[in-house]
């Protein structure tokens, strides 16, 4: 809690022995959002360090790539990220077609950006909910979580399930649009919006809940980039940078949209308050885009013809796809077998979490939370 | 920049450490692995270059060879382009520099990296495994590993359900 002109001193009686304190948060604890641990030692109440532990979530995903083949392994890419799966699955897609030069269908890769902008509504939703519980406001949390349910249920509809997806496949997508999926869509859409506005009302500019974030672990921009901090942690350090527009994919080069970066509107710019407020601008931009996507979609087939024995030329790629969790990159080596001869995911958590350490010395153990919270750190991707 | 000219820029600095640029679409520019921590230097600070962003660092195994890859994908937001670099290190001893003081997200990456495949990185400030237990033999992503038959007791086989 660093408030303007506030400094943490403590001042101690004479004689009075005082020692640094080692303290365990987690792997069992409600704000670390999954299985993570932390090593602080504190002084008090300000932290001299803290350590992040990993690996509960570790799954191997990597190796198990190596075993299951190209097809097999879509569903384990929703395990990578399971609050944002679609974006995971887009990501393997897109490397399996890059290697082996297969071109999506036009209304394919609507589908896809529909899923992936929907998913990314319900991730953030999940984010600022969560971070708003976490910092002590119960209610902001319920707000979300009701309106995430809307989406699960859209979701659901096209794709039959609610967290992992296994939406896409390589050349496509597995189900088109189910009949009347435009018009509910859009009538949540309608619905959701003015609900945004309703969200900050409620929780964005609240007097304790700013206190709570302005000026909490600031990240430069030159920290940001060092650290290769991605999506809404990147823009809420100042980056204009959104692989959607820079380095565009699919058919986002088509569609309309802003970027929103933090600007220290009420603090330092790259505080956390930056970073929560850039998910909520997103989401927003997400509402754009997706109705823009339900006027222009095509009609025609949704997934190419892609031989069941999957066998990509010798090669490698480099797939970089946006995440709800920002950059997202997909490094896959070929060795012109069915199986990949080696797959790293590099992911946005797994980045964010090395920051950590850095920005959390000289804070409160009760801003570690905040900073966990803002930086949307979802434990499972950074372990894989 | 493209990568025919990011590789002969590196190769008119640094000469014979940078090898051949390979073929294909993604070229991957391949350095000898000591003389990563000056190249990686180079990279980041030349004004034309500016690659500020370590985007990805990974390793690849390649056992026929003797070797393994580690792979740097950097990235430029100044100039918004991106290049491969690789550096093979020999498998029986695994050992080159650290490019922790150059880019910082190589910290997390690089102790991933010894995790998984045994890399040593020379200089890395906190190189300790990462995401398996501080006790665990061997390198899971080395294509040799064998799956240990128990660890601590626990069995990691499971009888057929059928």
């Amino acid at each position: 809690m660093s408030l303007d002109g506030f400094t943490v001193d403590v001042v101690r009686e004479r004689g009075l022995a005082t020692e640094e304190m080692t303290l365990n948060m987690g792997p069992q604890h409600p704000s670390t959002h999954g299985v993570l641990r932390f090593v602080v030692k504190a002084d008090g109440e300000v932290m001299r360090e803290a350590i992040p532990d990993v690996g509960y979530l570790h799954r191997s995903i990597e190796k198990i790539a190596e075993k299951v083949g190209y097809h097999g392994f879509m569903p384990y890419t929703d395990r990578v990220d399971y609050v944002a799966a679609m974006p995971c699955n887009q990501g393997w897609a897109m490397v399996c077609e890059r290697l082996a030069g297969i071109e999506v269908p036009r209304r394919g890769e609507y589908c896809r950006v529909i899923a992936t902008e929907f998913n990314r509504i319900s991730s953030h939703l999940l984010s600022v909910g969560s971070m708003a519980m976490d910092i002590g406001a119960y209610t902001p949390f319920t707000h979300a979580l009701r309106e995430r349910e809307h989406i699960n249920n859209l979701l659901e509809e096209l794709c039959g399930a609610r967290l992992t997806y296994n939406y896409m496949k390589i050349g496509g997508v597995t189900w088109d649009l189910p009949p009347g999926f435009a018009a509910k869509a859009i009538g949540f859409l309608d619905r959701f919006e003015p609900l945004i506005d309703e969200y900050d009302a409620l929780i964005s500019y609240n007097k304790i809940y700013v206190e709570r974030l302005a000026n909490v672990a600031v990240i430069s921009a030159e920290d940001a980039i060092a650290y290769n901090l991605t999506g809404p942690n990147l823009r809420g350090s100042g980056v204009d940078f959104d692989l959607r527009r820079d380095l565009p994919y699919s058919i986002y080069p088509e569609l309309e949209f802003d970027i929103p970066v933090g600007r220290g509107e009420v603090g330092t710019v790259g505080d956390c308050f930056d970073r929560y407020i850039v998910r909520m601008r997103e989401m927003r931009q997400s509402c754009r885009m997706l109705r823009q996507c339900f006027e222009r979609i095509p009609d025609g087939p949704v997934v190419a013809k892609v031989p069941r024995k999957f066998k990509p030329a010798v090669g490698e790629v480099y797939v970089r796809v946006e995440s709800a969790r920002g950059d997202m990159g997909w490094y896959c080596v070929s060795d012109g077998t069915e199986y990949p001869y080696r797959v790293k995911i590099r992911t946005g958590s797994f980045t964010a979490i090395s920051v950590v350490d850095r920005v959390s010395r000289g804070l409160m153990i009760a801003d570690l939370v905040a900073v966990v919270a803002s930086l949307d750190l979802v434990a499972p991707e950074i372990d894989r | 920049m493209d990568n025919a000219a990011i590789h002969a820029r590196l190769q008119a600095r640094f000469g014979e450490v940078i090898g051949a640029l390979e073929p294909g679409g993604e070229a991957a520019i391949r350095v000898r692995p000591s003389a990563m921590s000056a190249v990686g230097e180079f990279l980041r600070s030349d004004p034309e270059l500016a690659f500020d962003c370590l985007s990805n660092q990974s390793g690849v195994d390649y056992p026929k060879r003797g070797e393994i890859e580690v792979v740097y994908h950097v990235f430029s937001y100044r100039h918004r382009h991106a290049c491969v670099l690789k550096a093979a290190v020999p498998r029986d001893e695994p050992t080159m520099p650290t490019m922790a003081a150059i880019w910082p997200t190589a910290i997390w990456q690089e102790r991933e990296i010894f995790d998984l495949l045994g890399v040593v990185f020379d200089g890395h400030p906190d190189l300790r495994r990462l995401l398996l237990p501080e006790d665990w033999v061997g390198h899971p992503l080395r294509k040799d590993f064998v799956e240990p038959e128990e660890y601590h007791g626990i069995s990691t086989k499971r009888a057929s359900m059928f």
